[in-house]
C-alpha cells in the first residue's frame, strides 16, 4: 500500500492514452457485436468455467463472449443455476476462468500480477443480493467503507476518508449518522445503500450489480434501480446487471445476455430482446413477469414454464433447453443449436428461431393454468 | 359475513424492547370466506406477517397480543389453550414461510417429515401416512415420490422445498391456508409454478387461502380480495375489482407504481420515498402522512378511520374522495398537494 498514493487520487482517469475515453452518459451506442473502432471497456471471449463436483465436471460456464463499452449496461439474465452469478465472478476474476479471456481496459486480467490485479479492483466492484452477508457485522458502516478505501491506498488521510464517506452516504440517500450504524440496524434497502457506497467508494469503472434488488421490498427495489440510474447519469458508471428478472434487467440495460445451462441461448439490445424475442426461454421469462390487470376480469391465466433447468452436472443431450421447450423437435433432441445472428447483430441459439420470433408469444409455450 | 371462515377484529400486538414499546398491530380487522383468497399487503414493517403469527400464536417470546379476537370455526383462537391452539396449527390450519429451509429440519429425510405431520396430530396411522404421503408428493408436483421420499431438504432445489412445505402444510386437509411471502425468494419462472400449484390445490379442496406479500403483482394474479398494511393499520381493503379500477389511497397507488412489469420503462416507475418505521407509540395522526405526497395538515394532525366507500371497499385516507375523483390525473392532485401541504 505504500507508495502509490499520488497514483490513487480519487476519481481522476487511469492515464493519458488509456483504451478508455471518459464515459458519455449513454455510452457510444456500440452494440454487443458491433465491430468497435476503438477497445470496448471490457471484452469477454469465449470464456468457461466447470467445476468438479465429486468426480464429475459441472459445465457452469460455456464459452461466453460479449463486449461492453463504458457506461453501458449489460443484463444477464436466467433462472438459478444459469451461469449467470458465476460469469460474473469471472469477469471480475473472483473466479479463475478455464479457458478464454477477460480484457479489461485492454489488459488481460488472467496474466495480471495478484499486486496488478488488486490495484485493478479499484475499477471493478460488486454489488450483493444480500448485503448483509457481505458486511462484516462488526465494522460500523463507516469503518467499512473507509476500509475499502485504505486497501486501495484512496483518500490520504483518515480524516479524508471520513469526510468522503459522508459524502458517499449522503449520495446514496443515507443519513450522515448512518456511519456509525451496524449493519443489523439498518434496513434492507439502507443496507443495500452501505453495499453502493463502499463499492462508489473506489471510484469504479464496472460495477457488477448481482441480483441487488432481489430481496427487497417492492417499494425499495424502486429507489435502488432509480438510485443505481442516477449513479450511472452522474459517474458514468459501467454495469452489468444480473437477475433472475427480465423486467428487472430491462430497466437499466443496454444489450441482455439470456442464459441457460451456463449458455448463452439469446444475446441482443435490449429493445430487440423485449420487442423481438428469437429464443423460446426468453419467450417463457418474458410471460413469467407477472403484470397487475387492470381488472378482475382482465386477469390472466398464470403463464407457467413447467419444469425446472436439469443438472448443469447432467445436461441434456441436443438443445439444452429441449425438456421443457413446447417447440421442440426431434432436431432440437439430436443437434445443439449454435448460436447464430439471426438479424443485424441479433444472436439466438435455437433451431427454429425465426419462427419463434415470428409465433404469437401464447404459442411458445407456457401453460396456462386457471 | 355470518359463514366466515376466521373473523378477526380489532387485533393489537405489541412488542417489548429494550428501549421501549413497539407497537406493531394497531386495532386491524378482516375476515375470510370459506374458499376465499384474502392477499395481505405490505413492505417489511407494516406488521403484516406480526398479525397472522398473533393469530396462531407464533409470536416470539417479546411480543404480546394486547386486545381483538380471532374467531376460527366458532372458537377464538387467541383465548385457546397453547395445547389446543397447537393441535389446530397444521390441521386445521396450514402455514407455509418464505424460506422452506428455516422450516424444514435439515437433518430428516422429507418423507417424513410429511408424515410426521399426519402423525402428530393423529390424523392417520403410520401406514396410512406413508402412501398419503406419496400422494402429496405427486399432488404437489414432485415426481418419483417414492425415491424422493427418502431424500433431504439440501437435495432440493428452493422451488421443490417450497413444494415439500406445501405437502406438509397441506397433509391434514386444513380448511385455511396461511402462505407468508412463499414465492418472494424464487425466481420468476417458479414463482409462477407455486402460485399455481396453490391455487390448483385450493380449488380441489374449497381451501380458504391467506397470502401474505409485499409484491402487488402476485396479490392481484392470486387473491380475491386484498387489504393493504401499513404500520400495523389497514389503509384500503376491497374485493379485487375495486382495488385494481379504484384504488383509494395513496400508498396503494404507490406500490401499484412499484411493480416491475415488462416494458415498464424506468421513468414511468415512481418510489415511494422513505421507508416504514417502527411505531414506538400508538398512532395519533396518518401513519403514512410522512411519505404521501397528498399529506394536508389535517393528515398529520388526525388518525384517518378506516370507512366505506361503497362495494365492499374500505380506506383509510381523509383524501380518498378526491384520489378517487382525481384518477388518471392523480399526479397533478399531488403536485397540488405538495404545494398546499407546504
Amino acid at each position: 500500500m505504500l507508495g502509490r498514493g499520488t497514483v490513487a487520487a480519487t476519481g481522476a482517469p487511469y492515464g493519458a492514452g488509456g483504451p478508455s475515453d471518459a464515459p458519455s452518459e449513454k455510452g457510444s451506442g456500440a452494440g454487443l457485436n458491433g465491430s468497435l473502432p476503438r477497445e470496448p471497456l471490457l471484452r469477454v471471449e469465449a470464456v468457461s468455467k466447470r467445476f468438479k463436483v465429486s468426480g464429475r465436471t459441472l459445465r457452469a460456464v460455456e464459452r461466453v463472449s460479449f463486449e461492453l463499452a463504458a457506461g453501458q449496461t449489460l443484463g444477464l439474465v436466467g433462472e438459478s443455476g444459469s451461469g449467470k452469478s458465476t460469469l460474473g465472478r469471472l469477469v471480475l476474476r473472483l473466479l479463475e476462468a478455464d479457458e478464454g479471456k477477460v480484457v479489461f481496459q485492454g489488459e488481460d486480467l488472467a496474466r495480471l500480477s495478484t499486486n496488478k490485479m488488486r490495484a485493478r479492483r479499484r475499477h471493478m466492484q460488486i454489488i450483493f443480493q444480500d448485503p448483509l452477508a457481505s458486511l462484516n457485522p462488526r465494522m460500523t458502516v463507516g469503518v467499512a467503507i473507509e476500509d475499502a478505501m485504505s486497501v486501495q491506498n484512496i483518500g490520504g488521510s483518515s480524516a479524508e476518508r471520513r469526510r468522503r464517506t459522508e459524502e458517499l452516504l449522503a449520495r446514496v440517500g443515507l443519513p450522515a449518522s448512518a456511519v456509525y450504524a451496524y449493519p443489523f440496524e439498518l434496513s434492507g434497502g439502507q443496507q443495500q445503500r452501505v453495499g453502493i457506497a463502499r463499492a462508489l467508494s473506489v471510484g469504479p469503472q464496472l460495477v457488477v450489480c448481482d441480483e441487488p434488488i432481489s430481496s427487497l421490498d417492492v417499494s425499495v427495489q424502486v429507489q435502488i434501480i432509480e438510485l443505481l440510474r442516477e449513479l450511472r447519469k452522474e459517474l458514468g458508471i459501467t454495469y452489468i446487471f444480473i437477475s433472475h428478472n427480465l423486467a428487472v434487467v430491462q430497466l437499466l440495460s443496454d444489450n441482455v445476455l439470456v442464459m441457460y445451462l451456463g449458455e448463452v441461448v439469446e444475446q441482443a439490445s435490449a429493445a430487440d430482446i423485449f420487442s423481438r424475442p428469437h429464443h423460446p426461454y426468453t419467450r417463457a421469462l418474458l410471460r413469467s413477469v407477472l403484470k397487475v390487470p387492470e381488472s378482475a376480469a382482465a386477469r390472466t391465466p398464470l403463464a407457467v414454464l413447467p419444469g425446472e433447468m436439469p443438472s448443469p452436472l447432467s445436461p441434456p443431450p441436443g438443445c439444452p433447453y429441449h425438456p421443457r421447450c413446447p417447440l421442440a423437435t426431434s432436431r432440437c433432441k439430436e443437434e445443439k443449436p449454435v448460436l447464430r445472428d439471426v438479424s443485424g447483430g441479433h444472436m439466438a441459439a435455437c433451431h427454429y428461431a425465426e419462427k419463434v420470433a415470428a409465433t404469437p408469444a401464447a404459442v411458445t409455450g407456457l401453460a396456462a393454468s386457471t | 359475513m355470518a359463514e366466515d371462515l376466521l373473523s378477526v377484529q380489532d387485533l393489537h400486538t405489541e412488542f417489548e424492547r429494550g428501549d421501549g414499546t413497539v407497537y406493531a398491530v394497531n386495532g386491524i380487522s378482516f375476515s375470510v370466506a370459506p374458499g376465499e383468497t384474502l392477499g395481505i399487503v405490505g413492505e417489511s414493517g407494516s406488521g403484516k406477517s406480526v398479525s397472522v403469527l398473533s393469530i396462531m400464536g407464533l409470536l416470539r417470546g417479546n411480543g404480546q397480543v394486547t386486545e381483538g379476537t380471532a374467531k376460527f370455526m366458532g372458537k377464538d383462537l387467541l383465548r385457546l389453550r397453547r395445547r389446543q391452539l397447537e393441535d389446530m396449527r397444521g390441521r386445521d390450519i396450514g402455514m407455509i414461510f418464505q424460506d422452506p429451509m428455516t422450516s424444514l429440519n435439515p437433518t430428516m429425510r422429507i418423507g417424513d417429515q410429511i408424515t410426521e405431520v399426519m402423525l402428530s396430530h393423529q390424523y392417520t396411522n403410520r401406514k396410512g401416512a406413508f402412501n398419503r404421503t406419496l400422494q402429496l408428493l405427486e399432488e404437489v408436483g414432485i415426481p418419483e415420490g417414492k425415491a424422493r421420499f427418502r431424500s433431504y431438504p439440501h437435495e432440493f432445489s428452493g422451488g421443490m422445498r417450497q413444494r415439500v412445505m406445501i405437502a406438509m402444510a397441506i397433509a391434514c386437509e386444513p380448511q385455511l391456508l396461511i402462505a407468508d411471502e412463499p414465492t418472494t425468494a424464487l425466481d420468476v419462472t417458479v414463482q409462477t409454478q407455486i402460485l399455481a400449484l396453490l391455487r390448483e390445490l385450493q380449488q380441489k379442496r374449497r381451501m380458504s387461502i391467506i397470502l401474505i406479500t409485499h409484491d402487488f403483482g402476485v396479490a392481484t394474479n392470486f387473491c380475491d380480495r386484498i387489504i393493504v398494511m401499513y404500520a400495523g393499520k389497514v389503509m384500503e381493503s376491497a374485493p379485487l375489482d375495486g382495488f385494481l379500477r379504484r384504488s383509494a389511497h395513496p400508498y396503494t397507488i404507490g406500490l401499484k407504481r412499484s411493480v416491475i412489469e415488462v416494458g415498464t420503462q424506468s421513468h414511468q416507475l415512481k418510489a415511494i420515498p422513505g421507508m416504514a418505521m417502527a411505531l414506538t407509540e400508538p398512532p395519533r395522526a396518518c401513519p403514512f402522512a410522512g411519505r404521501c405526497d397528498l399529506a394536508a395538515r389535517r393528515c398529520r394532525e388526525e388518525l384517518p378511520e378506516l370507512r366505506a366507500i361503497g362495494g365492499d371497499h374500505y380506506v383509510a385516507c381523509h383524501r380518498a374522495e378526491e384520489v378517487l375523483a382525481a384518477g388518471a390525473t392523480l399526479d397533478n392532485l399531488m403536485a397540488g398537494g405538495v404545494v398546499s401541504a407546504g
